[in-house]
């Protein structure tokens, strides 16, 4: 019964996929996936946007939407006629074709992403033997969507955006691959399904997730980071920046263009968080090994959900990062340590099972965090802010 | 430790999350079309007329001397002068608005019609919900629109109402006093003088108290009496600004 629930979508597409005649039951399948994804992945995307602001209300002491539908549940749907109805604005001297395409990109190239993740057993798009990679190369070109929004709507706002996004993207997509290399050095694959495998087995009823492993949790602490930075999220929304470039790169989109843009910055959010969810936190398995009842794909979106929460959590909280603080803080404090994380990860592969591993690389790891925590604070002058003026 | 500042704002932020569901204190929204809260005291937008009285046109205070028009920073009042006169409050014969029209979308609620009105005629309202589809006609109030009784004024703004009420008894009060004064003398003088062949007693004694209301030796009355002495200055205005 419990395997029946697990497969249900599987079992459902081949049910479908068998209704077609013979020649076409591949292409269908494949389309039939396609198309599930499509619809799926922008529903939770208005769900999230109702998790956000309800969310942020509550962090600021308000309620939130709550007046369409009940509990402002429908408010996703009313932004959306809205949206729609709007008029679509194009600058007289904007560059019409790049000014179209540059949402159409980014949407596109954010869904490409979805089609490596495996979302429950067996349910997995295009099971690649290189899906990180693939992975990374579609989450990568967002940044030509970015700067072809930025460069063609020929608006000094949008070109800062979008070259402000461009510097933190590509700072911070190194931050992500490194730290995700090391998962790829301990479970020795490029496909996301066998990175998922590899953490799907349990001792004491506990997982063998990455995230409880000392490589592991430090390397999902600066993928975290990476990826807030990758998505421009509050604290690394410079590239928006409201309060000083308008609304950065998509200043001059209006109307369903503008929710493109929306719909593919909360998509890249989930993929990011799916690959994150894949890479360290055990993908669909269950958390407990007695939970292993609960259909797996649960399991997943429930991890999704959290990730989610967790940056609204840090969007509610953290005011933004200045350009500087950025750059200072993704080339001289998280790339040396991944750097040194991919040592470390090297480290627990070699030392064999048993406690000495588990002290020698926390050991490491907790030491170079403490020691270039202080070397960096005893930098800093804390106090009264001074001003100078001119004379 | 470094990262601990963040730990620390998360807290924060979890625990007003979770607090706003626990305690009702920390929800301070209004749910305002269904919940109000009083407005307090000094609350104050748009400028409106006051009348004593059951009736509006009859017991208006103002006297269209036009001060407020001309002190207006954005020029949103417009005033015609009545050419008939009729009595105030203090039974004085005196000219009135013939029109009076305040463009709310003009007002910046500075009050400043309301200090420099000598005849306390108008006074600021705590009405808020004036919106209209028409943004001209809609917004431009007229003086049927603009009066409101003093037992209203006195409901909305209670301390300043009755400050203003006892000014006016103790303004009304001083001209009762001169004008039996007034009488009292007029009376004195046609009795001590009888003998005196020329004088009509009776005639003198019953216009002595409209005399002596309208003399223009009484000072309050000087903005009204500068208005009458170039009454081309409001129509002229009024047609400029038009």
């Amino acid at each position: 019964m419990s395997e029946k629930a697990d497969q249900i979508f599987v079992l459902l597409q081949h049910w479908l996929v068998s209704l077609l005649p013979a020649g076409w039951q591949q292409p269908g399948g494949v389309v039939l996936a396609v198309l599930v994804i499509i619809c799926l992945f922008p529903a939770l995307f208005a769900l999230a946007v109702w998790m956000e602001r309800k969310g942020l209300g509550r962090i600021q002491n308000r309620l939130g939407p709550n007046r369409v539908g009940p509990f402002g549940l429908l408010q996703p749907i009313a932004d959306g006629i809205k949206s729609l109805t709007k008029e679509d604005i194009v600058p007289r001297s904007a560059d019409a074709a790049v000014h179209f395409l540059a949402p159409v990109v980014l949407v596109v190239t954010v869904f490409m992403g979805f089609a490596v993740l495996p979302m429950g057993r067996n349910m997995v798009l295009a099971d690649m033997d290189a899906g990180l990679l693939f992975y990374f190369a579609m989450g990568a070109s967002t940044e030509l969507a970015v700067f072809m929004a930025g460069w063609s709507s020929r608006n000094k706002y949008s070109l800062l955006g979008a070259m402000r996004a461009v510097a933190q993207m590509i700072s911070y997509e190194v931050v992500l691959l490194l730290s995700s290399v090391a998962v790829v050095m301990m479970s020795g694959s490029l496909s996301l399904t066998r990175i998922v495998e590899a953490q799907n087995h349990y001792s004491w009823g506990l997982p063998h997730w990455y995230i409880f492993t000392p490589w592991g949790c430090a390397g999902f602490v600066m993928y975290a980071i990476a990826a807030t930075a990758e998505t421009n999220r509050s604290p690394f929304d410079l590239p928006e920046g409201e309060s000083e470039l308008v609304a950065g790169y998509h200043t001059e989109y209006s109307g369903f263009k503008f929710a493109l843009f929306f719909l593919g910055e909360y998509l890249a959010m989930f993929s990011i968080s799916g690959l994150g969810t894949t890479l360290f936190l055990g993908g669909w398995s269950a958390p407990f090994s007695w939970l292993g009842w609960v259909p797996s794909w649960i399991w997943f979106f429930a991890k999704l959900m959290l990730s989610i929460f967790v940056f609204i959590w840090m969007r509610g909280t953290l005011p933004r990062l200045r350009q500087d603080q950025l750059m200072n803080f993704a080339w001289k404090f998280v790339l040396p340590m991944c750097l040194l994380n991919l040592l470390v990860a090297g480290l627990w592969r070699f030392m064999g099972d048993g406690w000495p591993r588990w002290v020698v690389c926390s050991a490491i790891l907790v030491l170079a965090y403490v020691g270039m925590g202080w070397g960096e604070m005893r930098r800093k002058h804390f106090g009264a802010r001074s001003y100078r003026y001119a004379e | 430790m470094l990262g601990e500042g963040i730990l620390k704002g998360l807290a924060e932020t979890a625990r007003n999350f979770a607090g706003s569901f626990v305690s009702a204190e920390r929800l301070t929204t209004v749910q305002y079309p269904e919940q109000r809260i009083a407005p307090i005291e000094q609350t104050r937008d748009f400028p409106f007329l006051v009348y004593d009285g059951k009736d509006w046109e009859a017991g208006m205070r103002c006297v269209a001397c036009q001060i407020c028009e001309k002190e207006c920073p954005p020029k949103c009042i417009y005033i015609v002068k009545s050419t008939d006169k009729k009595p105030d409050a203090l039974g004085k014969m005196q000219i009135y608005p013939a029109r009076f029209d305040i463009d709310i979308s003009v007002c910046m609620s500075c009050q400043i019609c309301v200090e420099v009105c000598p005849f306390e005629a108008i006074k600021m309202d705590t009405e808020f919900e004036l919106s209209a589809t028409d943004r001209f006609g809609g917004l431009l109030l007229d003086r049927r629109q603009l009066a409101k009784s003093n037992e209203y004024y006195h409901r909305i703004h209670p301390t300043e109402a009755a400050e203003v009420d006892a000014r006016l008894a103790g303004e009304k009060a001083k001209s009762d006093a001169k004008a039996k004064a007034a009488t009292a003398a007029a009376a004195a003088k046609a009795a001590a003088a009888p003998a005196k062949p020329a004088a009509a007693p009776s005639p003198a004694a019953t216009d002595a108290a409209p005399a002596a209301s309208t003399a223009p030796a009484e000072t309050d009355v000087a903005p009204g009496g500068n208005a009458a002495g170039n009454p081309t200055l409001g129509p002229a205005e009024g047609e400029s600004r038009a």
